[in-house]
């Protein structure tokens, strides 16, 4: 029997990625992630790994394009204002097709902001974040248990297509202690040997080249259209959200990561007033479950989206299901902000009873 | 009297691609090219050379050496040759970078590789302007050096000094080679081969960062032709830039 482990939200992730076999790792200090290279300097050497204390995030996010297009398993971690500095490098990941793990504890913004748990990030996660027009993988887990589940998950779907994957979370699920069952990696049987990338399998004579830049013609347009095509695979395919209390749900809950489990807590206490309410919580980010939107919202159901920020998911939603009476309720990120489920649950009872 | 046969002296490196390059006349990327490529021929290494390509004029690198090649965002070459590195430790990793790459944005990347020690050859050519832009002011432009941003000269109240990069490098203690050469003459060419060869061999031996600044024309930038421009190299640029080795810690 495994054991059950009581560990933080950041270190978990960083069990997961070991466990997935993880063996590079590149990072920049900041609040709140710092656990994440702090456990990684500590176990990934025993493993036989590289830890690299870079000189800032521009640099840990280009050592990861090197690895990763060297063959190799490799991750980033940092927060919003490290996570800027990174986009340039997740934009050449991206326009070069390198797989990576980029894990974002967000913090408020924007500027400095404040160490707060925020859900702001959200339009640059989904939305590409750097230049260029491109799209990366983002998971979003409610708990310290997906926290370590997913970063195999994000490995696995980020090698599968060649699109660099993001873990969006923030203090509230990185510095939360809660209960964890590792348990052992499998790798999925679809996944192939990177013979893209620069692996030395000894192919003399066979140049491998891993780049970007595209300049003669049609040769970017056609680059571009093929990653778009990964995307609306992903979108068929690798869409996945949580469902809770949904079949005779008359108004449904979304959220995702923190606010989402606020958001389970008022629906439960909703449910126990009598309100026929569910929740729909979003597990990728991108690709955005836009057919659970439809199917969950076919009979006139309204929607109501909860989110630590000023509004950004919900546009998401309502590009999802542009019929459908979708309403919001946000706060803004920073210290004292964070909201109660009896917020929740007034928000709930008012779109109700509307 | 015995006839002899034709004996071949010189032939393309098998590292380098039987193509024209785009480079315009008179520029020595070509020449530097075709050393780099010496060494990797002779040490035998060109099917485990990992290159990592820069920003600017060479970025099309994989276009003519026959080796594997990543492509690295302006600067960040070095940084990307680490993770290459810490990946393959026993491939020989080089970066290829100009002088707007290497000394301007990527001054942080390369200062840092250096003072990890990074196992790498950094081959940096300094030609004192931005070409694939259009000739635009470098960190390392000359004092009155005019360019297209520094249309009345580079004014050194304003736009501060050429920065010399194989001194600033032989000051960390993860450099273990660092050495500045020029091609404009024969002679030059051939302690420019050894030096780019010694310092494959310092990544090779594992005794630390290597880095060979190699001072060459952009007569297309410059305004000059390729005579001209390369009379530049003795005239103005070795002045601001004396050659010589900075640091040969491999002894």
């Amino acid at each position: 029997m495994t054991k059950r482990l009581f560990v933080k939200g950041n270190e978990a992730v960083a069990m997961g990625a070991l466990e997935a076999g993880c063996r590079y790792y590149f990072g920049y200090p900041i609040t709140p992630q710092s656990d994440i290279p702090e456990y990684i300097s500590r176990e990934m050497p025993k493993l036989g790994g590289q830890f690299i204390q870079a000189e800032s995030e521009v640099a840990s996010i280009n050592m990861l394009l090197g690895a990763s297009a060297s063959g190799a398993r490799a991750m980033t971690s940092s927060s919003s204002p490290g996570i800027s500095l990174k986009q340039e490098g997740i934009s050449y990941m991206a326009g070069s097709e390198c797989p990576g793990l980029i894990v974002n504890i967000c913090r408020s913004g924007p500027g400095l902001g404040g160490i707060d748990a925020s859900q702001a990030d959200y339009f640059q996660s989904v939305k590409g974040g750097g230049h260029g027009g491109y799209h990366i993988i983002v998971l979003a887990p409610d708990s310290v248990q997906e926290m370590y589940d997913m970063a195999m998950l994000a490995f696995d779907l980020s090698d599968r297509y060649r699109v660099p994957a993001m873990i969006l979370a923030d203090a509230v699920i990185g510095q939360m202690k809660e209960g964890l069952t590792p348990h052992s990696y499998v790798a999925p049987d679809d996944l192939e040997v990177k013979d893209w990338a620069l692996i030395g399998d000894g192919k003399a004579g066979e140049q491998k080249v891993v780049k970007s830049l595209y300049l003669g013609d049609g040769e970017l347009e056609a680059h571009n259209n093929h990653l778009h095509a990964k995307y609306a695979v992903m979108q068929v395919k690798e869409v996945r959200y949580e469902g809770v209390e949904l079949d005779d749900a008359e108004l449904v809950v979304t959220a995702y990561g923190s606010t989402a489990r606020i958001a389970k807590t008022a629906v439960r206490l909703a449910r126990e007033q009598g309100m026929k309410v569910g929740l729909l919580r979003p597990i990728t980010l991108f690709p955005f479950p836009k057919a659970a939107f439809k199917e969950h919202t076919s009979a006139g159901q309204k929607v109501l989206c909860f989110e630590l920020n000023n509004g950004q998911m919900v546009e998401d939603v309502r590009l999802s299901v542009p019929r459908t009476d979708v309403s919001f309720y946000g706060r803004a990120p920073g210290a004292g902000s964070l909201p109660t489920p009896e917020e929740f649950l007034d928000q709930i009872r008012t779109h109700y009873e509307a | 009297m015995t006839t002899t046969e034709m004996k071949k002296v010189f032939s393309r490196p098998d590292s380098l691609k039987d193509v024209q390059t785009h480079y315009c006349p008179g520029c020595q990327h070509g020449t530097i090219h075709r050393l780099v490529a010496d060494a990797l021929d002779y040490f035998g290494i060109k099917d485990q050379t990992i290159g990592v390509a820069s920003v600017g004029c060479s970025v099309f690198l994989y276009g003519y050496f026959d080796i594997d090649v990543i492509e690295a965002p302006h600067g960040r070459a070095p940084a990307v040759a680490t993770g290459a590195k810490r990946v393959h430790p026993n491939r020989p990793v080089f970066t290829y970078q100009g002088d707007g790459d290497l000394a301007a944005i990527g001054t942080s990347e390369i200062i840092h590789t250096a003072n990890r020690g990074e196992k790498l050859t950094v081959i940096f050519v300094n030609n004192t302007t931005y070409g694939m832009t259009g000739g635009q002011m470098a960190p390392t432009s000359l004092p009155g050096q005019k360019t297209s941003t520094s249309p009345e000269g580079r004014d050194v109240n304003t736009d501060g000094y050429p920065i010399r990069m194989a001194e600033l490098l032989s000051g960390l203690e993860g450099t273990a080679y660092s050495v500045r050469v020029a091609v404009d003459t024969p002679k030059h060419v051939l302690q420019a081969g050894k030096a780019i060869r010694k310092a494959f061999k310092t990544q090779l031996d594992g005794q630390g960062f290597a880095f060979v600044e190699v001072l060459a024309t952009c007569p297309t930038n410059w305004g000059m032709d390729p005579l001209k421009a390369n009379e530049r190299i003795a005239e103005e640029m070795i002045p601001c830039f004396p050659l010589g080795v900075y640091k040969d810690a491999t002894e």
